[in-house]
């Protein structure tokens, strides 16, 4: 067996397998969030219940509607943006014009309501979701047997990731919002309906979090506090990545998922904290981000 | 005096009034927690309501300095004045070294930055032997104060918090009514203007940073004294937010506003412990309905309308 | 003089919202016992402790203290797992609103916080849902009493048992913090006792670790028979799914050395089906379980009593038993009495059936040793256990000797 640093081979192989898994998670959910700090100025603190909320929808499915996982991939993100469409709207909006911080009280706030009233209803015990049967199982890749689910997981976020990647980098609908970010008075000059454009962003970036919801489901908990354990992680990989820059997001969460899978291998305990000094030695080192644009 | 305006010294006698009698009316336990909490806003609201920075990880500074005057009063059995000085200039310390990193960047980046320390912090606090870990250091003794004024008496206990939440608050309304003060309101109009003046910005907002980082950790001292306890929460995130929420509740960058977004806060805290799951709701909705409706705050609020400066 | 008028209006306004009620000179007179139940009403804990406790604890009332004419009051409050926000509630309890009895209180740190407190104040801690050994061994107190169960307890039963059963080597996964780390070593020594070995551990930050795929990879790579969980709530919940997920159940048993019912209830069968596991109490255990929990279960329509809550209801009962046999009067006075009275006296009730309280302040519960019914087996929602193997009360604990505590008498 291939020692590397004392670990053997193949188990180390597997933990960044497994690094790049979660890293998959961090991707998703700070593409939904860069691509509203990137579009609408607004840091949503909110991101982590809102991707408790896209598993709680798809439970929620199951339960009483008997909905089962597939057709929730695409239900719950899409009830959960209809209700970030709601927020813009009649809350969120109104702090455009003030200083970054009003965005994130609010938001963190916000947080706070939300996850409060799940526990609520539903206590923190967390829920069963059963993992679909087709995906069920696992393959044997040689050095650690990979269950199918997770393979699934990496897939399904990287479809998303580079799909979003693409319509906003190279389509003429992505350009017209990054235009609106850039000159918003100017493009509505031209015709564009910018509030609206910026309200369907804001839906969007919500449907990510979650779609990222529904694929967390069957495998951690569905309990309200999923979301706060994710979200100071998935906030350093927004800074890291650069917190306008859709690329800077993505390649950086998988790339910090990796980093963590290390770290829990030769020292575990760091494990949740290693992302933070990467941050602030990004931030001393690069302010903007890895990717960012300069302020 | 003090540099007050007219209707800041009638609100200074107001509260000095307050502080003296309520301990005779309401139970004086809470109200130390309340003037602890008080400190650590006020000292909070110097950096965000008169430099314009928000940190996003004071607990740091709050709970080492919880955990330094812990420690030496229960191993070292040090006079409660040295612990609770210890305290602060842990705080300090901390602060100075933390700031020199976090002082070049503002605005998110700065929040970020404080926020991702202020984690590290926490983590070290959770691995180290000293801090007991999960447990926190228990049963503090309260000690005695300049070697004879016996702390265990909770009454007693009260005229010393008092004592030192009046005094950290005049030396933060000091600092800001002198030219340091000045020249910080001027960094936090319009830095470049100030750097062509030809003052160091970020010398001037690392002092500051200091010196709220040295009160938030006398308060934190302070509050490990008062209930004989210093722990994790005392270094969690959550605490960073709550001191937020009530520099935010009571009215950024007023000179009472952090006091009383302490008394709201705390008292919130207080009664609805008993309501159990609704505390993270209704703590959210204040939360959200300050930022859109009432941006400045109670202390705020009052100000703008009486048209005072409070 | 408007100004100063107008400002002082506001200030008084601000203080009478935070005027309490007055103070009870009058109530203090009347001999009402008042028991404060406090514990996690909305953190990880929430469904094995939280309002079913209170419930529980207000059954014995219901069912003693009328019948025997005493006046007697439960109260409730949320510590959310914070040591300091427990100590100010407590403190207040006993100061202001006359409490004598404290009850339930999980999370070691949270429990072990309150000795002193209470100890202060000379009244009765009655503790069912914290873990921690130490209660009863260095941080022992006389005013107190352990009731449902320790680690000790757990290590022992869960941990002695398997190793007789064959999986003679561990592997931990083990939260990092007091709770999860004296489990460990509980359990380890009582692997080590029973002939079994180690064969590594791996120490997760805790809170907020949701996915433990790495470390239970490292843990199937170790061979070793037995993966022993050192966590509770979510965090066993989450790594028991990921266990059934990597697959790692079918080469490996799996210890969770934690765990309730309602864990159970949260997992699914499907899930959780082959899981060893030590509680003092299941419901469906004999008649006088299930006598009890019928009494209960409409109360608490999504819970169904676990260890925890029957535990509150059993110290409840006693306590007020003892309060009966003293006198109100005489019980409100003298904390450490009243508890001198429950260790004299013995106990018997529909949940742990009798036992002894022992003069460390632990109650000798018996341990059953349960693993989880196959989908197959059970019969319907809540039929999860079947026992393994029941150890009685004088042998499920660490020895009196072995634990140190100072009010034992060498």
């Amino acid at each position: 067996m291939i020692m590397i640093f004392g670990i053997p081979g193949p188990l180390l192989f597997g933990q960044l397998l497994l690094g790049l898994i979660n890293g998959a998670f961090y991707a998703m959910l700070s593409l939904g969030l860069a691509v509203i700090f990137g579009m609408l100025n607004i840091i949503n603190f909110a991101h982590g219940a809102l991707f408790m909320m896209g598993a709680f929808v798809a439970w929620i499915l199951l339960d009483t509607l008997g909905i089962g996982y597939f057709p929730a991939l695409i239900l719950a993100p899409l009830i959960v943006g209809v209700f970030g469409v709601i927020l813009e709207r009649t809350i969120i909006s109104r702090l455009y014009k003030l200083d970054h911080l009003y965005g994130l009280l609010l938001t963190f706030g916000l947080s706070l309501v939300i996850e409060g009233l799940f526990r609520n209803a539903y206590g923190s015990s967390g829920l069963p979701y059963r993992i679909p049967d087709v995906l069920q199982g696992a393959t044997n890749l040689g050095f650690m047997y990979m269950p199918n689910y997770r393979g699934w997981v990496v897939l399904a976020a990287l479809v998303v990731c580079i799909s979003t990647w693409l319509i906003i980098e190279k389509t003429s609908l992505g350009a017209t919002l990054r235009a609106a970010t850039e000159n918003a008075p100017l493009v509505q000059a031209f015709g564009v309906n910018v509030p609206r454009l910026i309200t369907l962003t804001y839906g969007a970036g919500i449907a990510l979090a979650a779609f990222a919801g529904v694929l967390a489901a069957p495998i951690y908990s569905v309990n309200p506090n999923m979301g706060s354990n994710f979200i100071n992680t998935v906030f350093a990989v927004v800074v890291i990545g650069g917190m306008g820059s859709i690329l800077g997001s993505i390649i950086t969460g998988f790339g910090l998922g990796v980093v963590e899978g290390l770290t829990k291998v030769f020292y575990p305990q760091a494990s949740a904290t290693v992302v933070f000094l990467v941050m602030i030695i990004v931030l001393l080192a690069r302010p903007r981000g890895l990717f960012g644009k300069a302020a | 005096m003090f540099g007050f305006t007219r209707s800041q010294y009638i609100a200074f006698l107001i509260m000095v009034a307050l502080i003296v009698v309520s301990p005779f009316v309401l139970y004086p336990v809470f109200l130390m927690r309340v003037l602890c909490a008080a400190l650590f806003a006020c000292a909070f609201n110097l950096m965000l309501g008169y430099v314009g920075l928000l940190s996003f990880g004071h607990a740091a500074f709050f709970g080492m300095g919880s955990y330094v005057t812990a420690w030496t009063m229960k191993f070292w059995h040090l006079d409660a004045f040295f612990a609770m000085a210890l305290g602060g200039l842990t705080g300090a310390a901390l602060g100075l070294a933390l700031g020199y990193l976090a002082i070049r960047r503002s605005g998110i980046y700065f929040a970020m930055i404080t926020l991702a320390l202020a984690q590290m912090v926490y983590f070290f606090c959770l691995e180290a032997p000293f801090t007991g870990g999960e447990d926190g250091i228990q049963q503090v003794p309260r000690g005695h104060l300049f070697g004879f004024i016996d702390l265990s008496n909770d009454m007693t206990m009260y005229w010393v918090v008092a004592a030192v939440f009046l005094g950290g608050f005049l030396l933060i309304h000091r600092i800001i009514h002198s030219p340091f003060g000045q020249v910080l309101k001027g960094i936090r109009e319009n830095e470049p203007r100030a750097t062509s003046l030809g003052y160091r910005t970020d010398d001037y907002k690392l002092i500051a940073f200091v010196l709220s980082c040295g009160l938030s950790g006398l308060a934190g001292g302070t509050k490990a004294l008062v209930f004989g306890i210093a722990t994790l929460t005392d270094v969690h995130y959550s605490t960073s937010g709550e001191v937020v929420l009530t520099t935010l509740l009571g009215g950024l960058g007023t000179v009472f506003g952090p006091a009383m977004g302490a008394l709201i806060v705390t008292s919130m805290e207080n009664y609805l412990a008993q309501a159990g799951a609704w505390v993270t709701v209704i703590q959210g909705a204040i939360f959200m309905i300050c930022v859109l409706a009432f941006r400045r705050g109670v202390i705020g609020e009052i100000a703008n309308w009486r048209k005072l400066t409070l | 003089m408007t100004l100063s008028r107008r400002s002082v209006l506001t200030a008084a306004a601000a203080s009478a919202v935070t005027v309490p009620a007055m103070p009870r000179f009058a109530r203090a007179q009347s001999a009402t016992i008042k028991i404060g139940v406090l514990n996690d009403q909305s953190g990880p804990y929430t469904n094995t402790g939280g309002i079913t406790s209170v419930i529980c604890a207000k059954q014995a009332v219901l069912e003693y203290a009328n019948a025997q004419g005493l006046n007697v009051e439960v109260i409730a409050a949320d510590h959310q797992n914070k040591p300091d926000l427990a100590i100010s509630i407590a403190r207040q309890w006993f100061d202001r609103d006359n409490v004598d009895m404290l009850l339930d209180v999980p999370t070691s740190s949270v429990a072990l916080a309150l000795q002193s407190v209470v100890k202060e104040k000379n009244k009765v801690y009655l503790n069912s849902g914290a873990a921690s050994s130490a209660l009863t061994g260095e941080q022992c107190s006389p005013n107190f009493i352990h009731w449902t169960y320790d680690t000790f307890m757990l290590a022992k039963s869960t941990g002695g048992a398997m190793v007789k059963a064959g999986g003679n080597s561990w592997y931990f996964l083990t939260a990092d913090y007091a709770f999860g780390k004296q489990l460990q070593s509980d359990t380890t020594t009582l692997v080590k006792a029973a002939g079994g070995t180690v064969a590594g551990s791996t120490l997760y930050p805790f809170p907020g670790t949701t996915d433990f795929s790495s470390f239970l990879v490292q843990a199937q790579s170790s061979g070793a028979k037995v993966i022993g969980l050192c966590n509770a709530g979510g965090d066993t919940v989450n790594s028991i799914k990921q266990i059934n997920e990597f697959g790692i159940n079918k080469s490996m048993k799996v210890a969770a050395l934690l765990m309730f019912i309602n864990d159970v209830h949260a997992l699914g069968l499907d899930v959780a089906a082959g899981l060893n596991l030590t509680e003092s109490f299941y419901w469906d255990l004999n008649d006088k379980t299930r006598a009890f929990t019928s009494r209960v279960k409409d109360k608490t329509p999504k819970n169904y009593p676990n260890m925890v809550h029957a535990g509150c209801y059993s110290a409840t009962l006693h306590y007020l038993k003892a309060v009966h046999d003293m006198g109100a009067a005489e019980a409100k006075k003298d904390g450490v009495a009243t508890v001198n009275r429950m260790k004299a006296m013995p106990v018997e009730d529909d949940c742990f059936g009798k036992t002894k309280i022992r003069e460390d302040g632990r109650n000798l519960t018996p341990a059953y040793l349960f693993e989880v019914k196959k989908p197959s087996e059970s019969k319907g929602v809540w039929d999860y256990y079947k026992q393994v193997i029941a150890t009685p009360g004088e042998e499920a604990y660490r020895p009196l000797a072995d634990g140190h505590c100072s009010i034992v008498k060498a």
